[in-house]
């Protein structure tokens, strides 16, 4: 619904002309008209941080890359959302993501449901070129339901942004920097001891990878539902 | 016509890309007129032959032995296939990788065996200190992930190769396909 005070402004995308209100990011109205940009910590129904850098686009004369998640057009704006440059960038991105954890497809209850996986297909990513880490991480079972496998993290955030925007919980959240980062849950406490957390599993439904599962799935077994999301955001708001 | 000299080589995996390389059933036929198998698990050679033009290496890089073999299939080879996951990412191997070599040997030979506690060390390869993929020691020119990659995906990857096209494996396959 237009407000009275909502002004519209018009730019370029790829070399073509759009328009877009107060509140679109450029990832919106992409997204709106069929344009592809590769996402991995967005996600429709929770706020954009512009963590994972995939939807990095082009300001034309400025050089600048900037997160198309996170950013709104502005009037006279030319965005490119594909060059050699770009898609470099994404590359690598995804390949760092892969060497920074242990993320072994083959025996991930997520295979064939994860988005990692699939964003890497996409781009051409078919191996990896920088050295591989493999860190040591403990695995936490302790919830009666969920487990959480770091090894699959790639520290999106989405778990901790529908824990605290949507159910409002905010057991979860992160610790450390760069590097060293870590999902952790209340003050770094076993799940399964988490006085906050209630136990409804909207975490693990927006995770992209196989780093938040249900018990008891086995490889491939970990499809990830998430019908609700659109919906509770939407109460949340006060829409109707 | 020139047969293609292919040859295909199990190091540190579990034979199931060799066994989807089998599944491609009776294009095999097909295959064989236009290629000379000249070394492989399938077959009897002993040492591994000058001039191939293609070799398919499943598994990762787990030994000294390992180390040994590809550097000759690297010089003896035309063209290096990286066959599935475990050469292209160590994949299952390298999931000893976080906890050390020596760690991992004690935990399995030493800790978990009453009876006769000790790390077997004769007339066995040496353990690297991490298993990885081959393109961190030699150069790989195609890259063919899945766990293992689909009949289908290697029938058509290895005809596109057989007429000397490089084939785009993205549409086809993708880790742990």
């Amino acid at each position: 619904m237009m407000t009275p005070t909502a002004t519209v402004k018009t730019f370029t995308i790829d070399g073509k002309p759009y328009s877009a209100t107060e509140d679109e990011t450029i990832l919106d109205v992409a997204r709106e008209n069929g344009i592809d940009i590769p996402t991995l910590c967005h996600l429709e129904g929770i706020l954009p941080t512009g963590q994972c850098r995939l939807c990095m686009v082009e300001i034309q004369g400025s050089g600048r890359l900037v997160p198309a998640c996170a950013t709104k057009p502005e009037e006279g704006m030319e965005i490119v959302t594909d060059n050699p440059r770009l898609r470099n960038y994404r590359k690598m991105i995804v390949e760092l993501l892969f060497s920074e954890r242990n993320h072994i497809c083959a025996v991930c209850v997520s295979n064939g449901h994860c988005e990692l996986q699939s964003v890497a297909q996409k781009l051409g990513v078919n191996h990896v070129r920088f050295a591989y880490l493999h860190p040591r991480f403990m695995l936490d079972g302790s919830h009666p339901k969920y487990e959480v496998d770091h090894n699959r993290c790639i520290l999106c955030g989405r778990c901790v942004r529908v824990c605290e925007e949507i159910e409002g919980a905010h057991t979860r959240d992160l610790r450390n920097r760069g590097i060293r980062t870590m999902v952790i849950t209340d003050f770094d406490t076993p799940w399964g001891e988490s006085p906050t957390c209630t136990g409804c599993g909207k975490c693990v439904h927006v995770c992209p990878t196989g780093a938040l599962a249900e018990k008891g799935k086995s490889v491939a077994e970990m499809a990830k539902r998430r019908h609700f999301l659109p919906y509770l955001a939407l109460r949340r708001r006060g829409g109707k | 016509m020139k047969k293609i000299r292919l040859a295909t080589i199990w190091l540190d995996g579990c034979s199931g890309c060799h066994m989807s390389f089998l599944d491609i059933d009776e294009r095999l036929i097909e295959l064989s007129d236009r290629v000379e198998l000249v070394f492989s698990p399938l077959v009897d050679a002993k040492e591994f032959p000058e001039d191939v033009d293609i070799t398919l290496v499943e598994g990762a890089l787990g030994t000294e032995e390992d180390l040994h073999k590809i550097r000759k299939i690297r010089e003896r080879t035309k063209l290096l296939v990286a066959f599935g996951d475990c050469a292209v990412t160590a994949n299952i191997p390298s999931m000893r990788n976080p906890f050390g070599r020596d760690e991992m040997l004690k935990s399995l030979y030493v800790e978990t065996d009453a009876l006769n506690p000790q790390v077997p060390a004769q007339s066995l390869p040496e353990l690297l200190p991490r298993a990885l993929p081959l393109h961190h020691y030699v150069h790989v020119d195609v890259f063919l992930p899945g766990c293992p990659p689909s009949a289908n995906t290697i029938y058509q990857v290895l005809t596109e190769l057989i007429e000397g096209r490089i084939p785009d494996v993205n549409t086809l396959t993708r880790f742990g396909a």
